[in-house]
């Protein structure tokens, strides 16, 4: 059974987006893609257990 | 520009009649003057009527809405519509739909349905074109001695101070003027009456273009709402399909923000983008079609002196939610009853002031859901597009990411949370509803011929009470409901499931109703004892687990804005 939560889980869904996407909105490639990094690493750490976090790369790097 | 006259629908030609206001020495003083016969201007006119309060409209055009534009209708707008008495043809005419499927490419990657509740008298979204809409709304107006409505009268000029408003006023027979106490500007999302007070809408530009067109073919497509991302007849960008009355479909573009609008809105571009879209074989006719560029823009303040500002005129949306006609509508029904209430002189003037208020809070709620969707549609930059793509991708096998597909999150009606004009509650309870939410409908039983609990609610304040107390409750609800009436407030009482005991001191206007469903028990939480009051916009105000007079006096004088004048 899969650890990772793939079912709907935001309490704002679309907070989120905007929120999202509005980091980027006016950053360059190159700052953008830091903050996708720190933000990995910080979710992650929330998530912290490593079989979990396997299970998301597994998806992450999933043929499409 | 575009394809100027569709064939399914012809056009009513109004005519100009001369008034005679256009006689008179000095200008004629009218208590409330509309300027357009848009959905938003028609609606305020009927809502007036009904409260009793005589307008006169005026509109430059002779017809209704050219083409189709606004084509999604909400169950909040039906049950609007339906209290001016001209939603039966509405939800006759147009097309009831619940399913909607989202496509990434080729793929389904979800589906929705609206899954209405049962037991509702309005569908949850009908599609019809805006000009059967609007001659609907027409058609009742012309039904009511108490509005005045003139063809090819062009407003040119308005003046307007804390007293009131003065219009000038163009036609074939020349100038004329009048007065008023309220000016209701429902002149469009360009108005020029806005612009001429110096006036601004605010907001954003989206940098895309859309090709909207409505085609009219035989081809038994499913009635959905059907959206692509990506689609392979119209890659990189998005699609919408959708279907209306009389066979007509419409279908929207995404173009981009470098497509040419005049070389995009030419046959030779569009024939064949659509039969790409609906397959070789398919035969289908244009009936009409434009290119649009999105924008969210409001004003900073709805109202100026004696200048309200309504529908698109004071806010408008991108076309992705259905929020545009909707929202304006709900904007009226909330102003309406306010400017009524202030006409008799039952509220004080400072009413007026919360029009602004809530529905500063309402135009917001919808910039902000159809700006999200827009954007969803329309990624600002390369890393916005690769989270959306991405996200598309993973919506197709993992449930997460379907809920942050946005292709439009659809209207729904605004909860005026936090309203100075609301009474918060003192009391549990546990449903949905609450203080500044519009009424839930449901289906009910009475003796007076109503099926649906919002026929019971019309347009006035109603305290709905839940009668089936036991009968130790009993004689102290009989005694409440007397020391109510004793206070003449103007309150209709609504029992749910009376005895008789308490139903026999019942007044004229007073009902009796029987929750024979237990609808109103389970979406109101209405206990015995129990008891809301609703605006006459149909908003929840206050609600109490037990009726005591002196609480419904302070939430009525609270909702009626007398509050507004003593305290700020």
């Amino acid at each position: 059974m899969s650890l990772l939560n793939v079912e709907p889980n935001f309490s704002d869904p679309d907070s989120f987006y905007a929120a999202l996407t509005d980091l980027h909105r006016d950053r360059d490639a190159e700052a953008s893609e830091r903050i996708n990094v720190r933000l990995i690493l910080l979710l992650a750490n929330q998530i912290g257990d490593q079989e979990t976090l396997l299970e998301a790369m597994r998806i992450a790097t999933e043929e499409e | 520009m575009g394809f100027a006259s569709p064939k399914t629908y012809t056009n009513p030609v109004y005519s100009y009649r001369h008034s005679p206001d256009q006689d008179t020495a000095t200008p004629t003083h009218h208590s409330v003057i509309i300027v357009g016969a848009g959905p938003a201007g028609l609606s305020a006119a009927l809502e007036l009527a009904l409260q009793g309060i005589a307008t006169v409209v005026l509109d430059d055009n002779n017809t209704v809405s050219v083409g189709s534009r606004a084509i999604c209708f909400s169950k909040r707008t039906l049950e609007i519509c339906d209290r001016y008495g001209c939603a039966t043809p509405m939800v006759e005419k147009g097309i009831t739909w619940n399913l909607g499927k989202v496509f990434n490419g080729d793929g389904l990657i979800y589906e929705f349905n609206l899954l209405p509740e049962e037991h509702h008298k309005m569908p949850a979204f009908i599609n019809l074109q805006q000009y059967y809409f609007e001659e609907y709304m027409v058609n009742r107006c012309q039904q009511f001695d108490n509005i005045d409505l003139r063809w090819l009268h062009k407003v040119s000029k308005v003046v307007t101070d804390d007293q009131g408003a003065q219009v000038e006023v163009e036609t074939q027979d020349g100038v004329y003027c009048m007065t008023c106490d309220y000016l209701l500007v429902a002149d469009g999302a360009n108005s020029p009456i806005r612009t001429q007070l110096g006036l601004e809408s605010k907001g954003q530009v989206f940098e895309d273009r859309f090709l909207i067109a409505d085609v009219v073919m035989e081809a038994q497509l499913p009635t959905q709402r059907r959206f692509w991302f990506n689609p392979p007849f119209h890659s990189g960008q998005s699609t919408l399909l959708h279907r209306q009355a009389d066979n007509v479909w419409r279908i929207d573009f995404q173009l981009g923000w470098d497509a040419d609008p005049e070389v995009e809105n030419t046959p030779e571009k569009i024939l064949p983008r659509i039969q790409a879209m609906l397959g070789k074989d398919v035969e289908f006719e244009l009936e009409w079609s434009s290119v649009y560029t999105f924008r969210c823009r409001m004003m900073d303040c709805f109202t100026h002196h004696r200048a309200f500002f309504i529908g698109d005129a004071a806010h408008q949306v991108s076309p992705f939610g259905a929020r545009g006609a909707n929202g304006g509508i709900q904007g009226v029904e909330n102003l309406s009853w306010k400017l009524a209430k202030v006409l008799k002189q039952e509220a004080p003037g400072k009413l007026l002031e919360t029009y602004n208020v809530e529905r500063q809070h309402g135009a917001k709620e919808n910039i902000l859901n159809s700006s999200r969707a827009t954007d969803f549609m329309t990624p600002k930059n390369k890393i916005s597009k690769t989270f959306r793509n991405e996200t598309l991708k993973l919506a197709a096998r993992y449930p997460f990411a379907r809920s942050l597909v946005n292709s439009g999150r659809l209207s729904m009606p605004c909860i005026y949370e936090n309203s100075p004009l609301n009474t918060e509650d003192v009391d549990e309870f546990a449903a949905k509803m609450r203080p500044g939410s519009a009424a839930t409908d449901a289906a009910i039983e009475s003796t007076s011929g109503e099926q649906w609990l919002l026929e019971c609610l019309g347009n006035r304040f109603v305290c709905m009470i839940g009668a089936n107390v036991d009968e130790q409750q009993s004689s102290q609800l009989q005694q409440a409901i007397a020391s109510l009436q004793d206070t003449r407030l103007g309150v209709d009482l609504l029992l749910v499931d009376a005895p008789v005991n308490i139903a026999r001191c019942l007044g004229d206007k007073d009902k009796i109703i029987k929750d024979s469903l237990g609808l109103i028990r389970k979406r109101y939480q209405l206990m015995p004892g129990s008891v809301y009051l609703f605006r006459p916009d149909q908003h929840v105000c206050a609600r109490w687990r037990t009726l005591r007079v002196g609480q419904v006096v302070a939430a009525l004088q609270r909702a009626l804005g007398f509050e507004l004048e003593n305290g700020a």
